[in-house]
């Protein structure tokens, strides 16, 4: 095996094999769809809440991965040193990154092909959707997301990383249109929750899927402009030690 | 190797050879870690030249690093990874054909195998570190302060495979504050200090013409009365200890015990011949102490 693959596979073992990392990037993402699409308690102004929740779960596994679980790893590596280490092999750091990039489509390969199959298990049916456009709309979140996760993770210390990362997971979750609609919010709320990338997504993949977004316009925009900006952000504060 | 406004390290010129333990010795923040972090490719010199294995570390590092092995001071290693996984994916990445269970064996942690990182000791934790430096199969190890708190049989284990390592044919650069511990394993000592290398040889080099003998007795005792008698300087180094400035000469020793014994004194610990390298330290820092305060190195020293 190449020197990427033997990283890929050590990188992905270490999130399947960690049960707080298969939580939040398996666990809670399921739980949250099952559990709201049985009990009807969200206002989601749909005839079946598994209609507006299953794109916003979507959204949800894809900031798990790309910034939480991305993030809270590479921040214990970056304290561990362990990044320090792997730059005096011949892996050199570019390989390092290509392989974490990897590892995180894998982990959202995963997550794909068991949240889309509980998703139809519990009646979501998707009207005319486009994949495609999904597809772009994941790879873009991806990137924004990956952006934010290593931009705390390269500069802050392990456990304030960690505070940092857990808390900006739950406030992206609770305002962004994941599983709770912009209208719901309080008008000033809304007016920063849709500049968020995580309602951003959201929303677009809710217009890919079902042709029920809200601002689609808007929100690519919105999650071009993270893509665009997050990564940047982040070789600009990344240090590897 | 400059950080800011502190100079790190001024003007150190060494080589480290093939077959070889190269000790780099000095107390904390003498500039140690910054020179071997330059030889690894961590930091770019901001003015010098480092050559390592005929490559520039900083430009070459992957390069350089399919052939050099590395231990760091601390840490290097996923917190929830087990040893023996640890140790095939260093293995993996290096790709020079070790053999990963012939590495954990080694280093002695074979019935640790399946243990996670975090669950080991400190000693363990060392060992793993030194098994992930030997999974290159190196030709050059840079290893950061290899035994620091691990117990006396890990000690010992390290120590053994870092000869065995050298005796390959490996030039093994050991960083340590530890002076009993480049004494034991140390073919070639360079002491560092204030950013600068102020001894550079073997232990035979550095302890030639610092010829004493030590003994303990009465704290009490009249230092410069037992001098004038012996005509060698005494110094007392504190709770009883003694040291004559002289070669071990029987005479000399039998000069010494008798002014003991005509004084009532008692004697314990008599030790005649080289100092020892914590002595050759105390003596070199100092001269450059007294150096650096007369003359202070431009842009200061770490």
């Amino acid at each position: 095996m190449s020197r990427l693959g033997t990283q890929v596979r050590t990188e992905v073992q270490l999130v399947l094999r960690n049960g707080e990392q298969l939580l939040l990037t398996l666990g809670i993402p399921v739980m949250l769809l099952v559990f709201f699409s049985l009990v009807e308690v969200l206002p989601t102004g749909t005839d079946d809440p598994i209609d507006f929740l299953a794109p916003g779960i979507l959204a949800l596994a894809v900031m798990s991965t790309s910034m939480v679980s991305l993030g809270i790893g590479t921040g214990f590596e970056r304290a561990y040193q362990v990044l320090k280490r792997l730059g005096a092999t011949p892996l050199g750091r570019g390989r390092l990154i290509a392989a974490k990039i990897l590892s995180v489509v894998l982990v959202e390969l995963i997550q794909l092909a068991i949240l889309l199959p509980v998703a139809y298990a519990l009646g979501w049916e998707p009207t005319d959707p486009n994949w495609l456009l999904a597809l772009v709309a994941i790879v873009l979140g991806t990137i924004a997301f990956a952006g934010i996760g290593l931009s705390l993770a390269g500069r802050l210390r392990g456990e304030i990383n960690l505070a940092a990362q857990n808390g900006i997971y739950l406030v992206l979750l609770l305002l962004g249109g994941m599983v709770i609609p912009f209208d719901e919010l309080p008008a000033a709320v809304q007016a920063v929750a849709r500049l968020l990338p995580s309602g951003a997504l959201a929303d677009v993949l809710r217009e890919s899927l079902t042709h029920a977004g809200d601002r689609p316009g808007t929100s690519w925009i919105v999650l071009a402009a993270w893509a665009l900006v997050s990564p940047l952000v982040a070789r600009r504060l990344f240090r590897f030690e | 190797m400059r950080y800011g406004d502190l100079l790190a390290v001024d003007r150190v010129s060494f080589t480290a050879d093939a077959g070889q333990i190269t000790a780099v010795l000095g107390p904390n923040g003498a500039g140690k870690t910054s020179t071997i972090e330059a030889c690894e490719g961590y930091r770019r010199p901001t003015a010098g030249t480092v050559r390592v294995l005929g490559l520039d570390p900083a430009a070459q590092q992957v390069r350089l690093s399919e052939r050099m092995g590395v231990m760091l001071q601390e840490g290097g290693v996923y917190p929830s990874g087990r040893v023996l996984d640890t140790v095939k994916h260093y293995c993996a990445l290096y790709g020079r054909g070790a053999d990963p269970a012939w590495l954990v064996e080694s280093v002695g942690l074979a019935e640790r195998r399946n243990a996670t990182w975090r669950r080991l000791s400190g000693g363990e934790k060392q060992r793993l570190s030194l098994a992930l430096a030997l999974a290159a199969r190196p030709d050059v190890a840079f290893l950061d302060e290899p035994t620091s708190g691990v117990d006396i049989n890990g000690r010992d284990t390290i120590r053994r495979i870092v000869r065995e390592l050298a005796d390959g044919g490996c030039a093994v650069v050991l960083a340590t504050h530890e002076l009993d511990e480049a004494e034991r394993v140390a073919d070639r000592v360079i002491i560092f200090d204030h950013g600068q290398v102020i001894a550079d040889g073997t232990l035979a080099e550095l302890r030639r013409g610092h010829d004493e003998i030590r003994f303990r007795s009465d704290a009490a005792l009249d230092a410069a009365g037992l001098a004038a008698s012996i005509g060698h300087p005494v110094r007392s180094l504190g709770e009883g200890e003694f040291v004559v400035d002289a070669s071990p000469d029987p005479r000399l020793v039998a000069q010494l015990t008798g002014w003991l014994a005509d004084h009532g004194h008692p004697l314990a610990d008599l030790r005649g011949g080289a100092q020892r390298l914590e002595d050759v330290f105390r003596r070199l820092t100092a001269t450059a102490s007294t150096t650096a305060t007369g003359e202070p190195p431009a842009g200061g020293a770490s």
